[in-house]
């Protein structure tokens, strides 16, 4: 069970929270321009790695905003919590 | 004959309080601060179970958790019995009532011992072997092979106790009460940081209360008195708090631990009841101390398992710590100088020790020498061959061991004794640090495996981190704590130790016999009797990993865990493949460290608890009028009302029929409703839904399909413009939440530059429908204000109005076809509109009607429930409501999904209606469609998502998904049952009122 830093609460136990699955996969802008292998790149593939993964996580029990996190999955290992729209900076 | 084992009394033990219980029927009597096996002891039992495979007998083992042989069933024949539950952790009280587990007709006598005699036919993988031909055979061997398996019977009655959650935070959380773990939380509390110290048994102090109490001396007192005064300290130290009697199960990420807190297991019945049995402790700790000390290793060899062998040091515990001799000729058996501890324990008892043997060449420590000094017969380089005696060890055999340790030689020397005490060594207790993530590295010199990186902000101290020699630990522990706790200084930084230091080491996993390895057992794993031939075999026949050895020869998959011996599996695996124990690793090491009772696990989410339920305001009415409740999402809701002892059906039935021919009522407050405002709200719905909303007129309502973005429709609701820039958004009942919170995620994470803002209002609002061809003529007497005309009020609109002074909205939408309204209202005069509305409605037979008939009145309509007619693999085209896609939209979500060339397949499957030949039939829903009978392997089509009988249309009806339906209309299909195939016919599946008629009605 992680401890998260919500970006808008502070620590909190993991079980307030849901994952959102992979972060940083923008909605394509005209999805109607895609053929239909660029389509489900954006729809179906997922990375699912071990080792440092960028996540999407939302505070359901609690401000219900959701944000990013960067996760080492081998060890879960929080690295870093970021609010949506903002530049994650690992050293 | 019990007295006579009852050495000096103890302080640990109560003599002048005289405690009786029961154990396979009989009365013994013991002490208050008994447990039940020092108990069993001092009456001079030891036959207390039979092995799982072969009904050894089986004797008390050790003194403490990790007992693999005496696991006994408490309280039987009661509500309160427990399995498996180990004897020597249980602490005896008046009444108490026990017995052994897996023997019949009893312990002393039991018919499953026959597989000891035939066990050279039972070997490792026997049942895997034996019961795979042939193949049609199994059912009958599971019959037999059922009877005997498992461990112990489970509570048929209901657990009357209550148990309990808490959580706890804490700065320091201490693991494990020994010399270690009093002087961290000591410290650590003195310092300002809140610290909890747990220990699983009821004493502070671990093994230093009475282990080594003659040669270890701390500032010149004895280590024993020293500690106790240490204890006698903790008491007044405020930021300490101490849990005893509370058992680490799980140590997880983040120093998140779970404890187990028994509380009232060691008290009387009638102190029992009504209290708290156990807690579940959940605690979040930032710095964790683990100091969980070692486990004693037994020695594997010949028949290493009878009643009367014992763990060294369980042997003196019970002697030193509850006043107990386990036998009259005493023998030990050793590999290092913890025996010798017991020994000259036992010796200055006044009993009787008969010989130690020690597979070392010789040890020249002061303690050694104290033994011989006592003239105490030492066999060095000496090991045990055999050992006789079935229900109780009366006989030992021990030869000269060669020099490579690999053989016996000379003669075989015969030793008369009831009692062995086995010292095979220790292994510090990981467990929980490999549980947290720990890694372990193996300490060649001394065969033990310890933490070597932690994974969070955590220590092992003392023996639990491979220091067993007492000034060792206490220096160490001081450099660990101050580094660790960031502190000065510790106030044991100045005392002065004097301890006893190990002088020679011989390790040996499998001990040889003077027989071949096939006719002996030497056991590894007691408890589910694998022996180092069963390892051995495994290895023979291509195991190589590690954790396949274990699941193949079961060996470490007991209730214990292997806690004993675990380590001697993996030394003869490694010995025998000839690799290096570092290599080879060890098998994962899982929750709980102790087995934990469901209760516990539960805690108060029982009962009325266990999920909790969502109520309506009408609720109280639908009880008061003998509705029946079906569950949906966490809603209770009316299914329906029967009346005068009606069926299900009978009464759906007469529901169905007043709905369409006068009117009805239902109670639709559960559907989710989502208060939508901001000036992207058009946009935003725009966005959301597969249909166009920029036009919708203020005071209209329009019907919506929501899909995912795989095109597979999600949810469906009607959404009311309210104002410019306000909507109502209804829901179905069971996906409230997840859309709210689908339609956050988009808004936060995709459209972040859209002006929209969501707040759910389904608790907010209370909703009566009311439908029928007279629903108009009540809400006139309802609304007498309000023009119900169809050129004021249409269908698809909405009107604000109120009841007295209290605001209501009423929407005209229709769920079931008919002409209808939504009346919603603050939710606390929810129950009070309703009675308005059946009131008004008494001249026209208003009859409240369940979730059934609102099933059964949508179907005849060919109304979707999200849900129940798809199932996330449809789309709306599958669904035949390609009306509702808007072609001219440039985007929404789910509409560049709709073509794809899966979706786009023409034999997709599809939504229909199907009519049964016999309009008497119902068919079953979920029932499998074919077009062929003679088809072998018989090609389904589809299946039954929804059927019913109407009465309004006299016949049974149904809804479909059928591959390529679209093209099937009128088409024959069979839908083959158990006993018979019924013969359907595709039909549109809107079986009634096609036109819509009856909306204007």
């Amino acid at each position: 069970m992680f401890v998260i830093n919500c970006p808008y609460c502070g620590e909190r136990d993991q079980q307030e929270f849901k994952a959102g699955g992979e972060a940083h996969i923008e909605r394509p802008k005209q999805p109607t321009e895609l053929s239909d292998d660029e389509w489900a790149e954006y729809l179906f593939m997922r990375k699912n790695i071990k080792g440092v993964q960028f996540e999407r996580w939302n505070h359901a029990h609690g401000c219900r905003k959701w944000f990013n996190m960067v996760r080492d999955t081998s060890n879960d290992e929080i690295k870093l919590v970021y609010k949506m729209g903002e530049k994650p900076s690992l050293e | 004959m019990s007295a006579n084992l009852r050495v000096k009394s103890s302080e640990y033990i109560d003599e002048t309080h005289r405690i009786s219980f029961k154990f396979n029927g009989k009365i013994y009597y013991g002490f208050k601060g008994d447990t039940l096996a020092s108990a069993l002891l001092a009456n001079d039992v030891h036959l207390v179970g039979r092995s799982f495979k072969y009904h050894r007998p089986r004797g008390i083992m050790t003194a403490g958790s990790e007992e693999p042989n005496a696991i006994v069933q408490v309280n039987d024949n009661t509500n309160r019995t427990e399995p498996n539950v180990r004897a020597t952790e249980v602490e005896i009280y008046e009444g108490l009532e026990a017995s052994s587990q897996n023997c019949w007709p009893n312990v002393n006598f039991d018919i499953g011992g026959i597989n000891n005699l035939i066990s050279p036919f039972l070997p490792a993988g026997f049942y895997y072997k034996t019961f795979m031909w042939p193949a049609s055979f199994w059912e009958k061997y599971e019959f037999f092979i059922r009877h005997s398996a498992g461990l112990g019977k489970s509570p048929t009655e209901k657990d009357p106790d209550i148990y309990d959650h808490r959580n706890i935070h804490c700065d320091v959380l201490v693991v494990g009460a020994g010399i270690s773990g009093i002087l961290a939380a000591k410290n650590a509390a003195k310092n300002n940081l809140k610290t909890l110290l747990i220990d699983e048994k009821n004493e502070l102090g671990g093994a230093t209360i009475y282990q080594n109490r003659e040669f270890n001396k701390i500032d010149n007192q004895s280590s024993s008195d020293w500690i106790k005064k240490e204890i006698n300290e903790l008491k007044n130290i405020n930021n300490l708090e101490i849990k005893t009697r509370t058992s680490v199960a799980a140590y997880h990420g983040y120093n998140y631990l779970l404890a187990r807190e028994n509380l009232t297991d060691h008290l009387e019945k009638k102190d029992k009841d009504n209290k708290v049995r156990q807690r579940l402790l959940k605690i979040r700790a930032k710095k964790v101390i683990l100091a969980t000390g070692a486990l004693e290793r037994p020695l594997i060899f010949n028949n290493n398992d009878r009643p009367g062998i014992l763990l060294s040091t369980a042997v003196k515990k019970y002697a030193d710590f509850f006043g107990v001799k386990c036998g009259e000729k005493n023998v030990f058996f050793t590999n290092n100088d913890s025996a010798y501890e017991s020994a000259l324990c036992l010796y200055n008892k006044g009993i009787k020790v008969n010989a130690i043997i020690d597979i070392r060449n010789k040890s020249n420590s002061k303690i050694v020498k104290a033994v011989e000094q006592a003239g105490i017969k030492i066999y060095w380089s000496h090991t045990i061959v055999d050992t006789k005696g079935y229900r109780r060890l009366n006989n030992i055999s021990i030869m000269k061991l060669s020099n490579d340790g690999m053989t016996v030689t000379g003669n075989k020397i015969n030793i008369s004794c009831d009692c062995l005490g086995v010292a095979g060594g220790w292994t510090p207790a990981v467990h929980l640090f490999t549980q947290s993530g720990g890694k372990l590295k193996f300490d060649e010199e001394n065969n033990i495996f310890l933490p070597n990186k932690y994974p969070s902000d955590q220590i092992s101290v003392g023996s639990c981190n491979g220091i067993f020699n007492l000034k060792e630990i206490i220096n160490e522990l001081s450099i660990q704590l101050k580094e660790f706790l960031k502190i000065e200084q510790t106030d044991f930084d100045n005392i002065t130790i004097e301890s006893e230091e190990e002088t020679s080491k011989r390790n040996i996993w499998l001990l040889p016999s003077d027989k071949a390895i096939g006719k002996t057992k030497p056991f590894v794993d007691y408890q589910n009797d694998a022996t180092a031939k069963d390892i051995k075999l495994a290895l023979r026949e291509g195991f190589r990993s590690i954790e396949h050895v274990k699941r193949y020869t079961t060996t470490g998959m007991g209730t214990d865990q292997g806690k004993l011996g675990n380590m001697h599996a993996l030394g003869i695996i490694a010995d025998t493949a000839g690799v290096k124990m570092g290599e080879l690793g060890t098998t994962t090491f899982r929750p709980p460290y102790t087995p934990l009772t469901f209760g516990t696990i539960v805690g108060r989410n029982v009962g009325e608890y266990f999920d909790t339920f969502r109520r309506t305001a009408m609720n109280d009415w639908h009880i008061e009028n003998k509705a029946e409740f079906e569950n949906v999402g966490q809603w209770k809701r009316g299914w329906y009302y029967p009346s005068n002892g009606e069926t299900m059906h009978q009464a759906v039935q007469r529901e169905s029929k007043a709905a369409r021919e006068s009117a009805g009522i239902l109670d639709a407050s559960t559907l989710g409703k989502i208060d939508i405002q901001g000036s992207d709200a058009s946009e935003f719905l725009n966005r959301v839904y597969t249909n166009a909303w920029s036009k919708l007129a203020i005071g209209k309502c329009r019907y919506g399909l929501m899909l995912n973005e795989d095109g597979m429709v999600y949810d469906d609701g009607v959404t009311t413009r309210l104002g410019e820039n306000h909507y109502l958004m209804t829901t179905t009942t069971g996906g409230a939440a997840n859309v709210l919170g689908k339609l956050e995620d988009y808004l936060q994470t995709e459209w972040p530059e859209l002006d929209v803002y969501l707040t759910s209002v389904t608790d907010h609002y209370s909703t009566a429908s009311v439908c029928g061809p007279n629903s108009k003529k009540i809400l006139e007497k309802i609304f007498p204000d309000l023009d119900f005309s169809d050129e004021n009020f249409p269908h698809m609109s909405f009107k604000e109005a109120k009841i007295n002074k209290i605001k209501c909205r009423i929407m005209r939408i229709s769920f079931t076809g008919e002409h209808s309204y939504e009346i919603n209202i603050q939710a606390s005069f929810g129950k009070s509109l309703w009675e308005k509305c059946i009131e008004a409605g008494k001249e026209f037979n208003i009859t409240p009607y369940g979730t059934e008939t609102m099933h059964l009145l949508r179907a005849e309509k060919g109304f979707i429930i999200v849900g129940q007619d798809t199932d996330g693999t449809m789309t709306p085209i599958d669904l035949q409501m390609d009306w509702i896609v808007s072609k001219k939209k440039y985007d929404f979500i789910g509409k560049r999904s709709l073509y794809r060339s899966d979706t786009m397949r023409e034999d997709r499957k599809q939504l229909v209606g199907l009519l049964t030949d016999d309009p008497n039939i119902i068919l079953e829903e979920g029932a499998q469609i074919v077009s062929e009978l003679n088809q072998n392997p018989v090609q389904m089509l589809g299946h039954v998502t929804s059927s019913y009988f109407s009465p309004n249309l006299h016949k049974s009806i149904a809804l479909a998904v059928v591959k390529g339906g679209k093209d099937m209309m009128g088409k024959k299909l069979f839908i083959p049952m158990e006993t018979k195939t019924i013969n359907v016919t595709v039909a549109n599946p809107v079986f009634f009122d096609e036109g819509n008629k009856r909306l204007n009605a």
